[in-house]
């Protein structure tokens, strides 16, 4: 017991640290596959760190006015996202953190990120900056609910709402996410995690048209080494929410609660191939869209969480006759 | 194992069948909402093919042959050509915004479930356990019929109540006789192309097909 113990930890440190180390390499990868599909050469896959490194050595600004509140905010978020990185399966299902987090309270940590944000945003007083306050607390709202049903279908069949326990049912009994209740739950959790991370068509990552942006608008205010803080947490967020997409949907090679160090290395390359494949995908398909009207976002989030709920009740009722 | 893909197959189509209908009310493209009839058609037609391919009854298969040529091709196809004469086939003001539809729609789902309950354990079978989704398919036509204000969309949320009464048949009973399904598809296609000549005759006197703008009787 004591040695599955140990490995679960080594498991839930190697997590965090790939988290940590490849989320900047993610985001340089989707840019730089956005570049080749539009005819640019691109920044290369390490523009992320490059940028991350030379604000880091930035000198540290506060605009006038501005509390604590707006000093935390960065901490706040990232401290979220690492947690989070920590309670998710990514490398291995079996972290020692997994009994005490299910997944209400990973929904609970993305807000509590989000709402950091929001509240930094209006922090400053600046018109901008409560306007992405409430566009960002906004989506929020319509979001975190969906992310709730759409696992939650997914938690049925494995009797637990831990996310560990949900994911090693699905590696066990691979039949049990190629039901009509999965796929609706997979279409939801796609919308969701694309508004959750603040890709197209939902918010311009690249943009800072003040009519547009959401993400943008309540980090305007920071600089240097907060403002490096704020966008590696919010690629780290990207990370892990593809891995727990992939993870959820297609458990191949995730290291359980039997396997060991090779399989924990085993866990590490198919997590790495599988976003790799996802945020390809992601990238390959964001540059054929355009940004939805922001009046139009709640509909397709609307959407979404008909899908989730949809999916819920299906698994809910349809499953019950094994016979 | 025959059992397990019976009832993965039975499920596939019944959530295919519900997952057309929110679409359905979701997009306002006139085009596409006949495209997705076409599969919701198609979603129909394999819920009596596998019931009879279960249960080894040929006129089943042939039943689910029929609905498949009239609800995929034909009802779609029908309405399909009263579109190409349509000066912007596009749902332009729905009664209600799409959001709130689509919640309307969730909720619609659950009041189905709630109500079939009883029916559900009278007699708990794998088909009898999709029932309430063919229900909530009628709820939701109902839905779109009251709420829509062109006359081609709300021709398509006839279709759709039209396909979840047909759902419910197949699922509910043993199997309907092929003539009382071959009575209810002809009603159907009778209706739709009264529909279709109605739809036509409109065009010709308003050049559209609102029908907020037909205010009074005239001869």
């Amino acid at each position: 017991m004591s040695g599955a113990t140990a490995i679960g930890t080594v498991g839930a440190v190697v997590q965090v640290g790939a988290v940590a180390v490849g989320a900047p390499l993610l985001a340089g990868m989707m840019r730089q596959v956005r570049a080749r599909l539009e005819g640019r050469r691109g920044a290369g896959v390490l523009q992320p760190w490059r940028d991350l490194r030379k604000l880091v050595g930035k000198e540290r600004i506060r605009p006038e006015g501005t509390t604590v509140v707006f000093a935390a905010a960065p901490a706040v978020l990232a401290g979220t996202v690492l947690a989070i990185a920590a309670i998710v399966p990514v490398v291995t299902a079996n972290s020692p953190l997994d009994s005490v987090g299910d997944l209400f309270a990973v929904v609970g940590l993305l807000l509590l990120g989000t709402v950091a944000l929001a509240l930094a945003g209006l922090d400053t007083g600046t018109a901008f900056g409560g306007m992405g306050a409430s566009r960002a607390i906004t989506i929020a709202a319509l979001v975190e609910p969906t992310v709730l049903l759409a696992i939650f279908a997914l938690s049925v069949p494995a009797h637990s709402s831990n996310l560990g326990a949900i994911v090693t049912t699905a590696a066990v009994h691979p039949g049990s996410v190629a039901t009509p209740a999965a796929a609706l739950a997979f279409a939801a959790l796609c919308i969701v995690v694309i508004a959750e991370t603040g890709r197209l068509p939902i918010d311009n990552p690249t943009t800072h048209l003040e009519l547009t942006m959401i993400h943008e608008a309540s980090t305007l205010e920071y600089a240097g080494p907060q403002l490096a803080l704020v966008e590696w947490a919010s690629m780290m967020r990207l990370t892990v929410l593809l891995a727990l997409l992939a993870n959820l949907f297609l458990p191949l090679g995730i290291a359980t609660v039997d396997s060991g160090v090779a399989g924990l290395v085993g866990g590490v390359v198919v997590v790495i191939v599988k976003v790799t494949v996802l945020a390809i995908v992601l990238a390959g398909a964001e540059v054929f869209m355009a940004k939805l009207r922001l009046f139009r976002v709640p509909e397709l989030l609307a959407g979404s969480f008909v899908l989730g709920l949809l999916a819920v009740t299906i698994s809910y009722f349809l499953t019950t006759p094994a016979t | 194992m025959r059992t397990l893909t019976y009832v993965t197959a039975l499920d596939a189509s019944a959530g295919a069948l519900m997952l057309c209908a929110v679409l359905l009310v979701w997009r306002r493209d006139l085009a596409a909402l006949v495209r997705l009839l076409s599969v919701q058609g198609l979603a129909l037609a394999l819920i009596p093919i596998t019931l009879g391919a279960h249960q080894r009854d040929g006129e089943l298969v042939a039943v689910g042959i029929g609905v498949l040529v009239l609800r995929a091709a034909i009802l779609p196809g029908v309405v399909a050509r009263v579109l190409r004469g349509e000066p912007r086939p596009r749902e332009t003001q729905p009664l209600l915004n799409t959001s709130a539809s689509l919640l309307a729609v969730a909720a619609l789902t659950v009041l189905a479930y709630a109500v079939s309950r009883p029916v559900v354990t009278l007699d708990p079978t794998p088909a009898t356990h999709a029932a309430p989704l063919a229900i909530a398919v009628v709820l939701v036509g109902i839905f779109m019929l009251v709420t829509r204000r062109r006359a081609m969309s709300q021709v398509v949320g006839f279709l759709m109540l039209d396909n979840g009464i047909a759902a419910l048949a197949f699922l509910t009973t043993a199997g309907v006789p092929m003539v009382v399904e071959l009575g209810a598809s002809l009603d159907v296609l009778l209706a739709v192309l009264v529909l279709q000549i109605l739809s036509g005759r409109m065009r010709v006197k308003f050049g559209g097909t609102d029908l907020d703008e037909l205010r009074e009787l005239r001869d």
